[in-house]
Parts: C-alpha cells; structure tokens; sequence
C-alpha cells in the first residue's frame, strides 16, 4: 500500500522541516547524465521530496554499470532516462519525473532544459562536460549549474569537494582524478561526488548559495 | 599583474586561448572564467587579460 501524496509530504516535513519542505516540492530540476553521478542524484533528490525531475540520458544500461548506477540486474539493455524513471517511481512516487532519451548538444541544450532553474551536470566524458558547461554558463545566465569533475581512483574520498566557482556555478569533485588515466571508477567515491552534487543542489534550493 | 587559478602569472596581454594553452589545458575541456564571467567559446582569441584581471580555468576530467 503506497502512502498518500499528503501522507508523504508529511514524512519529509517531519525530517526537514515545514517550510524547507515546501521549497524543495516547488523545485524543478534536471539531471544531465544518468549513470554514476545522475542515477544517484536523481534519486537523492527524489528522496528529498523534489517536486520536478528531468532525466536526460542517450545511453543503455550495461552490466559494467552496476557498480556504481543505480539500476537493477534485469534492466540492463533499457534506456537509462527510462529505467531511472520507473525506478524514481518506486522511489518516490509523487516526484513528477520526465525521461527524455537524447543527446544533449549545444544546439538542443536551450530547449531541452527549458523550465528548469537548476541544471545537473553528470555526463562521464570530460569534453561532453566542458560543453554543457559552456553552453549553460554563456547562454542561460539565471540557470543554476551543478557540475561534477574528478571522482574516478581509489584515492581518499576526503579530496571530493564542492567549490562555488561564479555566482551560479557549483564544482563538486576532486578535479584531477581523470577516468581515462588508468583510474578505475568505485561506486562509493563516484556516490561521494554525486551526494555532493545533490546536496549543493538542496543547498541552492533552500536559499543557501555558499559551497 | 593578472591571476591564474588563485596565483599572479606572468599572462597580461595574453588572449584567453593563449592562456589555455600556455598552462596546457585542452580547450575541448575547459571552461574559462574572467572576473566571475563565462568566457564565450568563441570569444578566447579576442578576451585579453588585464593588468588586475582574474582567471579562472576550469579543467574537466573524464568519469561519472
């Protein structure tokens, strides 16, 4: 029996508080990447009581996924933006999710995070990264950008940090621990960054803008 | 004398992608910013840094 709508309000208000709670239903948030950093943000915001999410993926879940993303066993092979949805919905079933299976490019960038304030960065290449960085910051001014660079190594999880670089963009990572130098990727470390990522978000959405 | 990521650098007069490259970076993977402002991508060659200017360069690595 899946609690009411109310009845779910309630509980995250009596962990977060009335007016904080109500803040974070109003919220609308896109999630740039579904893999490691956006599989467990989405959820983390969910959990919190997002009101709004948007998961932008144009990748399938493979079995070298599952340590780190959070997907089930019998999904690999399904769109991550899908799969993350239903399992949002299990999650928390009164967080309003859109799934939208694409490639975020500078040319759709615009249109595809149309009505979301608050922009998750969460792709895995580095370039891919630096363009929707890029395409955020020069064309949508008021949005506000969380991004995530450096969570790859077994190196201590105490360097991952959350830095305010402008006004409206956060930087969650440790910045120099590249994937592509031999690094591995470890569930908890990458989890580390994105509960990072997520909190600066909650963060932003309660009105506190220092990292 | 203008600053690099927290450090005065000899870089005053140097265009922002002349910076990017001094210090190595990949252009395809740095944001710039100039006094708390994006630096457009297509404005690196004609963005030159001032005497009191402040640099930020983002680097982004790969994983996620």
């Amino acid at each position: 029996m899946i609690p009411s709508k109310e009845e779910f309000f309630n509980g995250l208000a009596a962990k977060h508080g009335l007016e904080l709670q109500k803040k974070f239903e109003a919220a609308s948030v896109a999630v740039c990447g579904a893999g490691g950093l956006g599989s467990n943000i989405a959820i983390a915001l969910a959990r919190a009581g997002v009101g709004r999410l948007k998961i932008i993926d144009f990748d399938k879940i493979e079995i070298t996924n599952l340590n780190r993303q959070q997907y089930f066993a019998d999904q690999i092979g399904l769109f991550k933006a899908q799969a993350l949805k239903e399992n949002l919905a299990k999650i928390a079933p009164y967080c309003e999710v859109t799934a939208e299976v694409a490639k975020i490019t500078e040319e759709n960038v615009a249109l595809l995070l149309k009505g979301f304030p608050i922009v998750c960065e969460a792709f895995d290449k580095a370039e891919a990264k630096a363009m929707l960085v890029n395409a955020v910051l020069e064309n949508m001014p008021e949005t506000y950008l969380v991004s995530g660079s450096g969570m790859a190594s077994l190196n201590s999880a105490n360097l991952i940090k959350t830095r305010k670089i402008t006004d409206k963009f956060y930087l969650c990572g440790d910045l120099t621990n590249d994937v592509a130098a031999g690094n591995g990727l470890f569930g908890a470390r990458v989890l580390v960054c994105a509960a990072h990522q997520a909190h600066a978000v909650l963060r932003i959405i309660a009105g506190e803008f220092e990292a | 004398m203008t600053k690099v990521n927290g450090k005065t650098e000899a870089v005053t007069g140097l265009n922002i992608a002349e910076i990017v490259e001094k210090f190595g970076y990949n252009p395809a993977r740095v944001a710039v910013e100039l006094n708390g402002n994006i630096v457009p991508k297509a404005k690196y060659a004609e963005t030159v840094a001032g005497e009191n200017d402040v640099i930020e360069i983002v680097s982004f690595v790969g994983g996620g």
